[in-house]
């Protein structure tokens, strides 16, 4: 034995034990400064691993709505006007400032949202900076994006992101409409709003002209005033289906261009042959990566029945190696549920699951924290493609397995299915791999691997997840006119 | 009757689905008159039913095939469908010109509905190329994204022009390997009764054109609704036209609405109606990833 024997080691405190500042109340981000909502209204955002109070947040309402659109309004008559290269360098300096910031947004996303630090930190944190450093570039190189066609901005762009991915989905909206030469107002999730205001304070430290980003908080009737404001020149919106087609209806009246980016059960589809270590760890981090608060989660698995019975032991076996627990700490895996009522509807889906006859699979070793929102990683064998759990979209860290035989009726069952936004496939046969990656009805197809994104790889769905692009040359469209295409 | 001495043949037009000539099915019918006001043709009237056939004919007949082919063989088939308009130009421009237009401008749309099919014909095995890409992402992985066809499509055809608007719209929705339902207004319906008639003894898969002609506001709901379609193009759509549409489309399960405006003389402009843009609203864009290292 050592010296040290007997001694308790002296740590340096860890960074992410470092809380940034949160202060006790946030405004409105309306041309280029915080303000009062106009009711005074205001909701409190909790840290859904302690259930503790963090901030309260301003209610805005349609008045703050429209107060911000005049702002993004008249912002955009010199931004859009600016030198493209000019426009550039706000961007790269947005990057910049974002990557030295990191370790706090980091912390603060995972305080306001639940997620282990190990993810914020290391994949939330980086990608949100890239996006904002490859879209600086595109500013002034627009003209050479779209053949034979000329790029113009839209206009005012309402944004409504969700709580899964709060900052990442911010920069993911901000970043191509401001280099595009548009002008936003940005709607964050109810539950996550604090990367998005902090991101908004950034904006003011890079002086980002006056109402070029303007974030309004709240919670459905807000994102709802943001859709229907007469002065929104296009309508970007990530969530649920539900309340995409919600808007799809009230935009109908109006020419104005809509992308959506919706949910999905998207298949993963294990074949015998495939590196079977390697498609363990493409499932795990397919289904339980962000407590499985993930749009293209990969939560249905499609096992070759040939080799069920040994996939289904290694699988279990590393279900119970994920630590559930503290976000906080970097040896986290599996964090908190982003709140009480999302905790709800799994908790809902699951005994679903049991009623109608699938096999729950649960390490039920390690106790849970006592307080905060917490679902265990779990799996369901037996499961029928009429099962509730099998058809709909749970939005937590819960796998449905089932069996197929051919590479025909894994492709068939995969497509079965209104969703198409992502598709995992596994096998060593490169013919295999290239035939079934084209025949996936989705509009991402990882293959031998799984929820990997670039700011320069365009992501989006098809049939009921929505339409249009984010990321790549292929997400400014969402964000230009081309008078060349009268749509 | 024309003359003394002989009976005119009045024309019965039927509709176009899964590459065989059906009837309405609801045993409606319309009729079209000449510019002197005298019956030319008997039109078949479309239903909800027989859009639901065409649709079916689309996604089990038609779309395996055709977006099964290479882009080389549909760039051929289409070519040779411009080859067969040519020779049909003089039925045509006599059918443009007996419902309204003057002869210089029957044979001017005929002539650019010719090219167009020329030149969308062209584009199908170039597409991918202007479309898709390599993404350099951050790691070892070869990512690139792919158009591809997204599947049916539903597709609203103008009243004006009446042979140039079909061809076009019709046209640039297979060049990706897309299947086609087509509402064809009144107006437009003797076009489509030949664009039927070339297409069943064509190259072109059965299914993958379906015509129906009839009233563009009683179809349109049940085409935007319908789960198998997976894209609405149209053009000379009203504004509530589009709204109907739109939220047609969001009811059973999502799919984008491309209301085309085109005015002026742009129908006859290659670089607005067969430029990458038009196609682009056309396919989808699905991206995959693989890594690239041991």
């Amino acid at each position: 034995m050592t010296a040290a024997e007997g001694t308790r080691l002296e740590y340096a405190t860890a960074p992410e034990r470092l809380r940034p500042q949160i202060d006790a109340s946030y405004g409105l981000f309306i041309n280029g400064e915080f303000v009062e909502p106009a009711s005074n209204a205001s909701f409190v955002t909790t840290d859904p691993a302690t259930g503790r109070k963090l901030a309260e947040v301003a209610q805005g309402d349609e008045r703050d709505v429209d107060r911000a659109v005049q702002a993004a309004k008249a912002a955009g008559a010199r931004w859009s006007r600016l030198k493209p290269s000019e426009r550039a360098k706000y961007l790269f300096r947005l990057a910049r400032r974002l990557q030295e910031c990191s370790r706090e947004l980091a912390v603060l996303e995972t305080m306001d949202g639940g997620k282990p630090i190990r993810e914020s930190r290391d994949v939330d944190l980086p990608l949100a900076a890239q996006h904002f450093f490859y879209h600086a570039g595109w500013a002034d190189k627009l003209q050479f994006a779209f053949a034979g066609a000329t790029p113009k901005p839209l206009g005012v762009c309402g944004q409504i992101i969700p709580w899964n991915f709060p900052l990442l989905m911010a920069a993911w909206k901000i970043a191509p409409a401001l280099a595009c030469g548009n002008t936003v107002v940005l709607k964050p999730a109810e539950t996550t709003p604090l990367t998005a205001l902090h991101l908004a304070r950034i904006m003011q430290e890079i002086e980002l002209p006056d109402g070029v980003v303007n974030i309004v908080t709240g919670a459905g009737n807000t994102g709802a005033a943001v859709v229907n404001h007469p002065g929104m020149k296009k309508i970007a919106f990530t969530g649920s289906t539900d309340v995409g087609r919600h808007i799809m209806h009230s935009l109908a009246a109006r020419d104005i261009p809509l992308t959506l980016e919706l949910g999905g059960k998207s298949p993963n589809i294990v074949f015998a042959d495939a590196s079977l270590d390697q498609a363990i760890e493409g499932v795990v981090s397919g289904i339980w990566f962000n407590q499985g608060h993930v749009c293209c989660a990969g939560s249905r698995l499609y096992v070759e029945e040939c080799i069920a019975e040994e996939f289904i032991a290694a699988l279990r076996e590393r279900m119970a190696r994920l630590r559930v627990g503290d976000p906080l700490d970097k040896n986290t895996d599996v964090g908190a549920i982003n709140s009480a009522e999302q905790l709800e509807r799994i908790e809902g889906l699951v005994s679903c699951g049991r009623d109608q006859g699938a096999v729950l699979h649960e390490i039920n070793d390690d106790p849970l924290p006592s307080r905060g929102n917490w679902h265990r990683p779990c799996f369901f064998t037996g499961v029928e493609p009429s099962h509730t759990i099998a058809r709909e979209e749970i939005f937590g860290p819960v796998l449905s397995v089932m069996t197929f035989r051919t590479p025909e009726e894994a492709i068939r069952r995969a497509n079965s299915t209104p969703y198409g936004l992502a598709a995992g496939v596994w096998t060593d046969k490169g013919a295999k791999i290239f035939d079934i990656a084209a025949r996936l009805e989705a509009g991402v197809v990882w293959c031998n691997t799984y929820n990997m994104f670039d700011a320069s790889s365009p992501f989006g769905g098809t049939k009921a997840s929505g339409f249009g692009r984010e990321g790549g040359r292929h997400g400014l469209r969402a964000y230009v006119q081309l008078a060349e295409a009268r749509s | 009757m024309s003359g003394a001495d002989r009976i005119d043949v009045v024309k019965t037009g039927k509709l176009y689905i899964g590459g065989a000539s059906p009837r309405s099915e609801s045993g409606r019918t319309f009729t079209i008159e000449d510019a002197k006001g005298r019956v030319y043709a008997r039109m078949a009237q479309a239903s909800r039913k027989d859009t639901r056939d065409a649709i079916e004919a689309a996604r089990a007949k038609g779309l395996p095939k055709w977006s099964g082919s290479t882009a080389y063989l549909r760039g051929q088939v289409l070519y040779r469908f411009a080859e067969m308009i040519e020779s049909r130009s003089e039925d045509l421009a006599g059918d443009l010109q007996r419902t309204g237009s003057t002869a210089a401008a029957a044979r001017k749309e005929v002539a650019a509905s010719v090219d167009r099919m020329v030149s969308l014909a062209g584009w199908c095995d170039k597409l991918d190329q202007l479309l898709g890409c390599r993404n350099p992402v951050t790691g070892p992985y070869h990512n690139h994204t792919v158009p591809q066809a997204r599947g049916v499509i539903g597709v609203v055809t103008p009243a004006q022009p009446r042979l140039l608007g079909l061809i076009s719209m019709v046209g640039l929705t297979l060049v990706p390997g897309n299947a086609v339902v087509a509402i064809v207004p009144r107006e437009a319906a003797l076009q489509a009764i030949t664009l039927g008639e070339m297409l069943a003894v064509s190259d072109m898969p059965a299914g993958a054109v379906n015509l129906l002609t009839g009233d563009v506001d009683e179809l349109l709901e049940h085409l935007g609704a319908h789960g198998d379609v997976r894209a609405v193009l149209g053009a000379g759509l009203s504004k509530g036209q589009r709204a109907d549409l739109r939220r047609a489309a969001a009811d059973s399960v999502l799919r984008p609405v491309h209301c085309v405006k085109f005015a002026g003389d742009d129908w006859v402009k290659d670089a607005v109606v067969s430029s990458p843009w038009m196609l682009d609203l056309v396919v989808d864009h699905k991206t995959i990833w693989h890594p690239a290292s041991t």
